[in-house]
């Protein structure tokens, strides 16, 4: 390797073992000064193992860290902190009911008098720090009541103000809607030309490619390449992650579109905040036939799919299932009539973290008469053989089917609930960000399920926030605004004129 | 003559409101203590155990010294030392701790008359209190304004240095720097372990300072106005505390609020020689107005997001 003057962070042969787990396995991992460096792996890979024991949160048991060519121990954040290594968390570091200014001022805050937290200094800092790198923000709102992007943006402030000259950002654009990782990444360039080093963690490889200069690959706590952005690929990445060959595409064959399944006219329904959110909504869903929803998030996606799975109340318009009037039904009539709900929030919604594997695999059908006798005592046994089913035809990895749900991976947490929800062959299935978080093989695995059940003649309606997704699975895509379906279209339509109808342009000249 | 038309009478005389002040005072140090701790992330019950382990304590000293002021240093020690094992409890151990704050409790009431009997051989220590005792204080010429002079100038030292603390606390959970880090931890301990914050120091102390200002309490209940120590003697005013921190939506002056208007009760109570109702239900007026304010009479009142919930270093 080169000279280490010339990089801004250079671990080597770092290890750390937690129990039962070898988080890191004799790690190289060498940054240079100014350069955008991705650091991706599946979850679990040891990759925010890596950045946490760079910035002081855990404590590698061997291996040397160089910080701009100088040995240093980083005992905690502090160390880091004065090392000029920032990080922006996954899970933001903020205080919903603090100002921002007080948000970004946490741990170095300006003081008067004896010990009195200074505002108006505060104020003034952060307005030189937002102008110099032409992030605005104001730092009197409640940080609870800004928008995520705006809520990252507080995150990376936060760690400007403490002086970082290296970022590191986890994950940063698994919370963004595309418009905010695409002013992201124009913040990130900008904060490189100010001469900053920035570490991006993340698992998207699209925007890997498009962001960073150069890609360590890790895998089960190792590093398996390192690489040149400009001289790889998707595939050549993939494949390093997953340790095997993946298909970056799905493989399908044209649907063979049946009847119509669900037939929704006019349906309107109010968000949680009791605003209209869906505006007189209408579309058919035919049976054999995937149906994707693209949009951008807070469009009314989400409440979409809970009226349609029983979960949220239309205040108007209708839905029927075959012909019969669905509308007004409850959860567990839906899921009688054939149709199941793969929810966008699986920790909240789609599961119960603290039960098992087994008992997480029939909620909702409990009172099946195959699982419970006359709804009141559950047949155990039954239980625990459908669930050993499950956890083979999804490939769920996990130790046995007592397991906690909650010490699963998201990736097998995820296909708990695809399971649950096509294990039952339902007639009509609603997925809601069927792979938001989860790792690429994984994603590879529920895509195959996802066809497999519309070429078993299931009506699919899917929707994710990922484009990509939309376009590579659905067999035509309706794009939702401000909570109606403006215009359905082939998933070949190009991306950027997706782009254009999902924020409200383009319809007039596409009827043209 | 009707029992209201009594109870407008009464709420006439200065009497009634300097005894309301004197009392609420009693609720509103540990609800101080309560709002520092849970501010912190420490959900604290034990203000009732830390201030009966308080007014026991006070007796001890004050009859060894004949000095009510080291008696009340003695007291705040010992509520201290009870705020220490539900801090280690909680903190260290990570027990849940509404477990820890009712193990205190009961541990409080076993001890003190444990140690009642084993000092002085008796069941009760009515007759052993002959000493010197927190005086009432009258401030010069404020005291003698008409009606509001008795109210707030003619108190017990105790109910002085209260008002200060009262206004102290608030000026530093939300003026000062180390006021934003209480809450901080309080409301998201990860954060504030990536901002370079030390969690558990500022958690021990916070709960610290809830039994510093249980056990004055407890003095001034057992040397202050009692005058006397008798096994479970506070009779649940730490948990009216605890009302009153919540109904106060944890911050000090909503506390204080509460705290009058249950102080209100009890010296309607004190005073209810006047009034034909029966002295029974008028004591149970206080724990009525504590339900009727618990069940959401003054609206939702949310507890810092971390509250109870123990900090593990590098978790999400």
């Amino acid at each position: 390797m080169n000279d280490t003057s010339t990089f801004a962070v250079d671990m080597r042969g770092i290890t750390k073992q937690f129990p039962g787990v070898l988080a890191n396995n004799h790690v190289d991992f060498s940054v240079r000064q100014g350069e955008i460096h991705a650091l991706v792996g599946e979850n679990g890979a040891g990759k925010s193992t890596l950045m946490n024991e760079l910035y002081g949160l855990v404590h590698p048991d061997s291996g040397e860290i160089f910080v701009n060519g100088k040995q240093v121990q980083i005992t905690g954040p502090r160390d880091a902190i004065a090392l000029g290594i920032g990080m922006v968390h996954q899970h933001f570091m903020l205080i919903p009911v603090f100002s921002v200014g007080e948000n970004i001022m946490l741990g170095r805050e300006p003081v008067t008098g004896p010990d009195f937290f200074d505002r108006t200094r505060a104020r003034t800092e952060i307005a030189a720090l937002t102008k110099r790198y032409g992030l605005a923000l104001d730092a009197d709102a409640r940080m609870g009541d800004l928008p995520v992007g705006l809520q990252q943006r507080a995150e990376i402030v936060k760690v400007l103000y403490r002086g970082a000259s290296i970022l590191i950002l986890d994950e940063p654009t698994g919370v963004l809607t595309p418009q905010e990782s695409h002013e992201l990444f124009g913040v990130l360039r900008d904060l490189v030309k100010a001469g900053k080093t920035i570490i991006f963690i993340s698992h998207k490889l699209k925007e890997v490619l498009d962001i960073s200069d150069r890609i360590t690959v890790m895998r089960r706590g190792k590093v398996v390449g390192h690489l040149i952005t400009k001289d790889t690929n998707e595939e050549e990445i993939a494949t390093l992650m997953v340790g095997r060959e993946v298909l970056l595409r799905v493989d399908k064959a044209p649907a063979k579109p049946g009847g119509v399944a669900l037939k929704v006219d006019g349906l309107t329904a109010n968000s949680d905040q009791g605003v209209p959110a869906l505006k007189g909504v209408t579309f058919e869903l035919r049976y054999g036939e995937i149906l994707g929803i693209a949009g951008v998030e807070g469009n009314g996606q989400s409440e979409l799919m809970e009226v349609l799975a029983g979960i949220r109340r239309a205040t108007g318009g209708h839905v029927a299932l075959g012909g019969r009037d669905i509308t007004t039904m409850d959860a567990n009539s839906e899921r009688d009539a054939g149709v199941a709900f793969i929810p966008e929030d699986r920790r909240g919604t789609g599961l119960v973290l603290s039960f098992s594997i087994a008992e997480n695999s029939i909620l909702g059908r409990e009172r099946a008469s195959i699982f419970s006798w006359r709804h009141l005592v559950l047949r155990l046994v039954a239980i625990r053989d459908w669930a050993r089913r499950l956890v083979k035809d999804f490939d769920i990895r996990t130790p046995s089917i007592d397991v906690a749900a909650r010490n699963l991976s998201g990736g097998n947490q995820q296909k708990v609930i695809v399971a649950r929800e096509m294990g039952g062959g339902p007639k009509v299935l609603l997925a809601a960000q069927p792979t938001r978080g989860v790792d690429i093989g994984a994603i590879e695995f529920i895509h195959r399920q996802i066809v497999k059940e519309r070429d078993e003649g299931a009506a699919v309606l899917l929707v994710s926030a990922e484009l990509d997704e939309v376009r590579s699975l659905s067999d035509r895509i309706a794009v939702m605004y401000e909570g109606r379906i403006v215009t359905i279209v082939s998933p070949e339509t190009p991306e950027e004129r997706l782009g254009l109808l999902m924020t409200g342009g383009g319809t007039k000249q596409g009827a043209a | 003559m009707s029992a209201l038309g009594d109870i407008g009478h009464l709420l006439l005389t200065a009497n009634l409101w300097q005894a309301t002040l004197a009392a609420a005072v009693l609720f509103l140090l540990p609800a101080l203590g309560g709002v520092t701790s849970e501010r912190s992330g420490v959900v604290n019950i034990a203000m009732e155990g830390m201030m009966l382990t308080g007014a026991f304590f006070a007796v001890v000293a004050d009859l060894k010294l004949h000095n009510p002021w080291l008696a009340t240093l003695v007291a705040m020690v010992a509520g201290g030392l009870m705020a220490l094992i539900h801090a280690v409890v909680s903190i260290r151990f990570r027990a849940d701790q509404i477990v820890s704050g009712i193990a205190i409790n009961i541990f409080a009431a076993g001890l003190t008359v444990f140690l009642v009997n084993r000092i002085y051989g008796v069941q009760d220590v009515g007759h052993v209190v002959n000493s010197e005792l927190l005086p009432n204080i009258n401030i010069p010429v404020l005291d003698q304004i008409p009606f509001l002079g008795q109210v707030l100038f003619q108190q017990n030292v105790i109910v002085y240095v209260a008002l200060v603390l009262l206004v102290l606390t608030h000026v530093v959970l939300f003026r000062t720097r180390l006021g934003l880090r209480i809450r901080a931890v309080g409301e998201h301990p990860q954060a504030a372990d990536t901002a370079g914050i030390n969690v558990f120091r500022l958690r021990y102390g916070s709960v610290l300072v809830s039994g510093v200002l249980s056990g004055l309490a407890g003095a001034y209940l057992a040397i202050g106005i009692a005058n006397t120590f008798v096994p479970n003697m506070t009779d649940g005013r730490g948990y009216i505390a605890l009302a009153a921190m919540i109904f106060g939506k944890w911050t000090p002056f909503g506390a204080f609020i509460a705290c009058l208007i249950f102080g209100l009760g009890e010296a309607i109570y004190a005073n209810n020689s006047f009034i034909h109702i029966s002295a029974y239900l008028l004591s149970m007026l206080p724990y009525i107005i504590t339900l009727v304010v618990l069940a959401g009479v003054v609206g939702r009142s949310t507890p810092p997001a971390a509250d109870g919930l123990p900090y593990i270093p590098g978790s999400e």
